[in-house]
Order: structure tokens, then sequence, then C-alpha cells
């Protein structure tokens, strides 16, 4: 389904301080499953995320998403890509403080302009599923580390994307929350979805629910 | 019906962004204050001189076509009555008169009053009839004695026969009406003689040929045709206006850098937020979109509040802060109500001198946030 050839991420390329976080990755990543980048701290796991993500382009190398190559799209376009097939939790979950939850997991709804009974509906329902429901209309920072995951986690899923990406997701979690999110990845992955997340976690690199684990070090497949 | 997506989606925008303007409530209170304010005081300015000069519009649009004045010396003096019989003889002319008028210093108040002869219905000798501003300076009332020295040094006593109404007060605030035996006793004119004459045109088309013939007939004369007088006004009230805009540039000046800075510099929280957006799928037009929204949500409003303020200071409460300014030359200042008036033109000049700077200000540093690599939210 997601296919890396040879890719490459600089920053700050052609400057004194130039760093290569990705430096030549060739991966193929199935649907429908859940994999983890797993590597130290600057392995270049969450780079390569983003790359997958469409968040960033490589420096070099071509990023191919179901046969179509997606690496010299326009930014536009990786947008509506990353509106539609991708769906983000990001480590820090990165809500906007002073908005409900609901307003939150409607955000990456409205450039979409979808019908706003519909769209209360369909986070209505995310909400239910993953137990948030009676926290719909608490502020964002109200919330404790495991809400503001599935708050996070509920935005992620809003526009029914086919991929769900996650950076460290248990990385501010107990065992009994990184458990439970481990129970929201079997359900996810029972949809259908594929999930790819980075982490140094062994709860989650050896849970059951994770099918493959891909290791890194300094940019490279270890 | 359903939504068309175009129009939710801009809903959807607007309402992301009055919640975010709720959120940073103190900053963008601060805003609308000083942005209102702004708004009101040049609006102020603009709405008071816009009334004015309708005013003097209308008052002049009964003036007399062309005023005739004797000139000795580049000076202006009394004009002999032969000099009527001469003009009103002029092809074109319909009818002239010559007028008795001046100026009185007192030194009591330390005021000019303007004496008069009206063309009509003269008071009897001895009575005067004097303007609302003036009775109230000297605290006369229908019955007192005003007394003033002549030109001579003695005492002259006018009783008040009539106070004149407050509507007229434009024109009459430090106005004395009297008969032509006292006003030609008062300052001395000699009988047959004028301050000016005016002459009425039967075609109004013909008033420039008129006023050349005039100067044609008596080169000593000075004719001032009434659409002169207009364009002396109306340059009064700009050079007035432009004088109180040059004293506020420097109030504009410090708004602009205080809303440049406001509206351009954008906290980490909101780079934080603009990253998420974009990052969740977010295109870049939607957060531009978004901060034009935002912008013109807070200038729009502001252009309001500034707007309705200067309106109601100028039409409500008699503009009180720029009257001394704007309003007379005398040192007895009319009081007087205007009649509302809005120009659409100035109303558009200001909406777009105020409003679109500021958007604009608000969407540049947003458009350089917002064209930043979403992966830098991953990273924070």
């Amino acid at each position: 389904m997601i296919e890396l050839v040879d890719v490459r991420k600089a920053f700050n390329q052609g400057q004194h301080n130039e760093l290569w976080a990705v430096r030549g990755i060739t991966l193929n990543l199935d649907g429908s499953r859940a994999a983890v980048l797993r590597g130290p701290s600057g392995s270049g796991k969450t780079t390569l995320l983003t790359l997958i993500g469409c968040l960033a382009r490589p420096t070099s190398g071509r990023v191919r998403l179901q046969g179509r190559d997606v690496s010299g799209m326009t930014e536009r376009f990786l947008t509506g890509l990353r509106r539609q097939t991708f769906g983000f939790v990001f480590q820090q979950f990165n809500l906007v403080r002073g908005l409900t939850v609901e307003e939150n997991v409607m955000l990456p709804a409205y450039p979409l302009g979808t019908p706003r009974p519909e769209l209360r509906r369909r986070v209505g329902a995310l909400l239910e599923a993953l137990d948030l429901a009676s926290h719909a209309q608490a502020r964002a920072e109200w919330l404790s580390g495991g809400q503001a995951q599935r708050a996070a986690i509920a935005r992620a899923l809003v526009n029914d994307p086919a991929v769900v990406l996650a950076d460290e997701p248990t990385a501010n979690l107990d065992t009994e929350l990184s458990r439970r999110f481990l129970d929201i990845v079997r359900d996810l992955k029972g949809q259908g979805k594929t999930l790819i997340m980075t982490s140094h976690d062994p709860l989650l690199c050896q849970a059951a629910e994770v099918d493959r684990v891909i290791d890194m070090r300094d940019g490279h497949l270890a | 019906m359903p939504t068309h997506p175009w129009i939710q989606r801009q809903q959807y925008l607007i309402d992301f962004t009055v919640g975010a303007l709720a959120r940073r409530k103190g900053r963008n209170l601060a805003l609308l204050a000083v942005y209102g304010l702004i708004v009101f005081v040049l609006a102020s300015v603009l709405l008071l001189s816009q009334a004015l000069r309708h005013e003097a519009a209308v008052l002049l649009s009964s003036a007399p076509e062309v005023t005739v004045q004797k000139m000795v010396a580049g000076r202006h003096d009394l004009v002999p009555g032969t000099y009527l019989d001469r003009l009103v003889r002029l092809r074109g002319v319909a009818e002239g008169r010559g007028r008795l008028w001046g100026y009185y210093y007192d030194p009591v108040v330390a005021a000019n009053y303007t004496l008069l002869v009206p063309a009509q219905d003269q008071p009897p000798p001895g009575k005067v009839r004097i303007g609302a501003t003036l009775a109230e300076t000297r605290g006369l009332a229908v019955g007192d004695v005003l007394s003033l020295r002549s030109h001579e040094g003695h005492p002259f006593a006018f009783t008040v026969e009539a106070v004149l109404p407050f509507e007229s007060a434009l024109l009459t605030a430090d106005l004395m009406l009297v008969s032509e035996a006292d006003f030609r006793a008062f300052f001395g004119v000699p009988a047959g003689s004028y301050t000016d004459l005016v002459l009425t045109v039967r075609n109004p088309r013909e008033v420039a040929k008129v006023a050349e013939k005039v100067l044609r007939a008596l080169p000593d004369t000075r004719p001032i045709v009434r659409d002169d007088i207009q364009r002396t006004y109306a340059a009064l009230f700009d050079w007035r206006e432009g004088m109180v805009m040059v004293l506020l540039s420097g109030a504009v000046l410090a708004f602009i850098i205080f809303a440049w800075d406001k509206a351009s510099g954008l906290s980490a929280e909101e780079r934080r937020e603009i990253g998420v957006l974009k990052a969740i799928g977010w295109e870049t037009s939607d957060i531009m979109a978004m901060k034009l929204w935002e912008g013109l949500l807070v200038s729009v409003f502001a252009f309001l509040l500034g707007y309705l303020a200067a309106y109601l200071h100028v039409f409500g409460f008699g503009a009180s802060l720029f009257e001394p300014v704007l309003k007379g030359w005398s040192v007895l200042y009319p009081r007087f109500d205007l009649s509302p008036r809005i120009d659409g033109f100035q109303v558009f000049t200001l909406f777009f001198l105020t409003v679109f700077p500021y958007a604009l200000a608000t969407v540049v540093p947003v458009w350089r946030a917002a064209i930043a690599d979403p992966d830098a939210v991953m990273r924070q």
C-alpha cells in the first residue's frame, strides 16, 4: 500500500548545520496492519513518519501510495491526501486549547464543508466509541492524558482515513492507558485501517496487536 | 435544503475565527478599543466638516448671485448709491439693492458682533434684534438695553426687541439686526452710501457675464459671484479639515504601528495552532481565509463601532470635541444641531483606509507561517 524507494531527507541542506535525518530507506508497508518504527531518539523514525504521511517531501527518493508516486506532488495535492488518506495522532496530541473536545475532533472536516448535522453525528459516534461522549463539551486543556489521546485519535479518524499515523502514542501514557490504546489499535485494524506508529516502548513494540516492527538507527533501517 | 460545501466551509471558518478571537479576548479587546477610537476621531472630523460644508452650501444657495464691493487702494470701501443706479440699468440685472453691515468689537466680552440692516422688516430706530448666543453671553433678554460705544465714542443704547431663534444660530449667533438710521448713526456711514451692493441676475447662466459688465462699467469695484463664495467656504472647511487631519496624523501613525504589531506578530500559540491545522489537512488557503476573516471581523466591528460613536458625537452631542476648530470663526460660537448627513464616498474611503490595511497586515505573517512545512508540528 505504501512504498518507499531510497528515501532521504535532509534539514538545512547546504548550510553549516545540515542534518540527514533519513539516509536511503526502501520499505513496503501493507494495508490493514499495524507497524511500528522503532529506534532511539534521533534515529529518524518521526521524520520517516512525516514522509509517509505527506507532511514533508523527501529530499530524494520516491514515496508511492497505492502505486502512485506522491513525492513530487504539489502542496495542495498533498494537503488533500493528508486530509482524506491519513489521520495523525501527535506525541503531544496537539489539541487546540480553548476549543471543546467536539470542536477539536471536527477540525479536520471543516475544509471539506461537510454538512454540520452529519458531521456532529459522525463525531458523536466516534466519541461514543472511544468512551469520550461525556466529555464532548469539555475544553481540551481540561482533559487527562488518556482522554486527550483518545480525543486526538477521534480527530485523526473523523475523515475516515485509510491510514492512521501515531507518533510515540504511548510515550505520555501509563501502562493501563497504554493497554487501552492497544485495544483501540485492534478495533481500528478490525475496521480495515492501517496503523503506522513510532515508538521505543517495549509494551507497544511487543504487543500482539502489532504486526511488524521496523528497527531504525541513524537514519537507516537497522 | 443542504448548505453548499463552500458556504458551509466559510461558516466553519468563521465559527473557528470567532472562537479564536474569544480565546484571545484581552488582546483583541485592546485592539478593538484603540482601533475604534481612531475611526471615531477620523470619522468625527469627516462627518462634522461634511455637515458644515453642506450647511454652508444650503445657506449660500439663497445668497445674492453677485455682490459688488467698491475698492480703494485694494481695500474694501463704502459704495456710493449712484453706483447702484448704474448697475441696475445693466442688461441681465433683474434688481439690485445696497446692503449695510459691519463688525463691532465689544471689549466687555472680547467678541465681535455683526451688525446688519435687514432688507425687509427693519426694527424701529433704537431697537435691536440679537442672536441667541450674543444674548446669552451678555445676559440680555427682550426689553433690556444694550449699550455700545458709537464711532464717536459716545454710548449708544439699543433696546432688545427680540432674540433670534436658535434654529438659525449658524448665521445669527453674533448678529445684531438694527434699523438703517441707527446703523448710519452708530458707525457714521453717510446717507446714500452702502457697505456693498447685491444684484439679482435674470438668467443664472449669465452671472459671469453680468460680473464682467459690472467691472467694465465700474472699474473700481470688485464683483463677487455666489460660486466664488461657495468655493471659498468649501476651501475653508477643507483647510480646517486638513489641519485637524494633520494634527491627528501622529495618532494615526501610532495606531498603524500598534495595529501592525498586533496584527503581524503571531504568538507561539498561534504558530503552533497553524501548524496543527496544516498537519490535519487544512490548506494554506483555509488558514489564510480564517485569518482574513479574523482581520475583517475585528476591523469591520471596530469601524462600525467607531463610526457609530462618531455619528452620535457629531449629530447627537454637537461634536463637542472638535467644535472649536471646525465650526465658525467668531469668538461667539454658534450652538446648533447639524442635520445628519453621510457621504457614501467618504464612508467608503474611511472604510478602505482603515479596514483593508489591517486585514492585509493580518494576512502577510500568516501566509509566511502557513507556507512552512507542516512537519514542524511533529517535532515540537
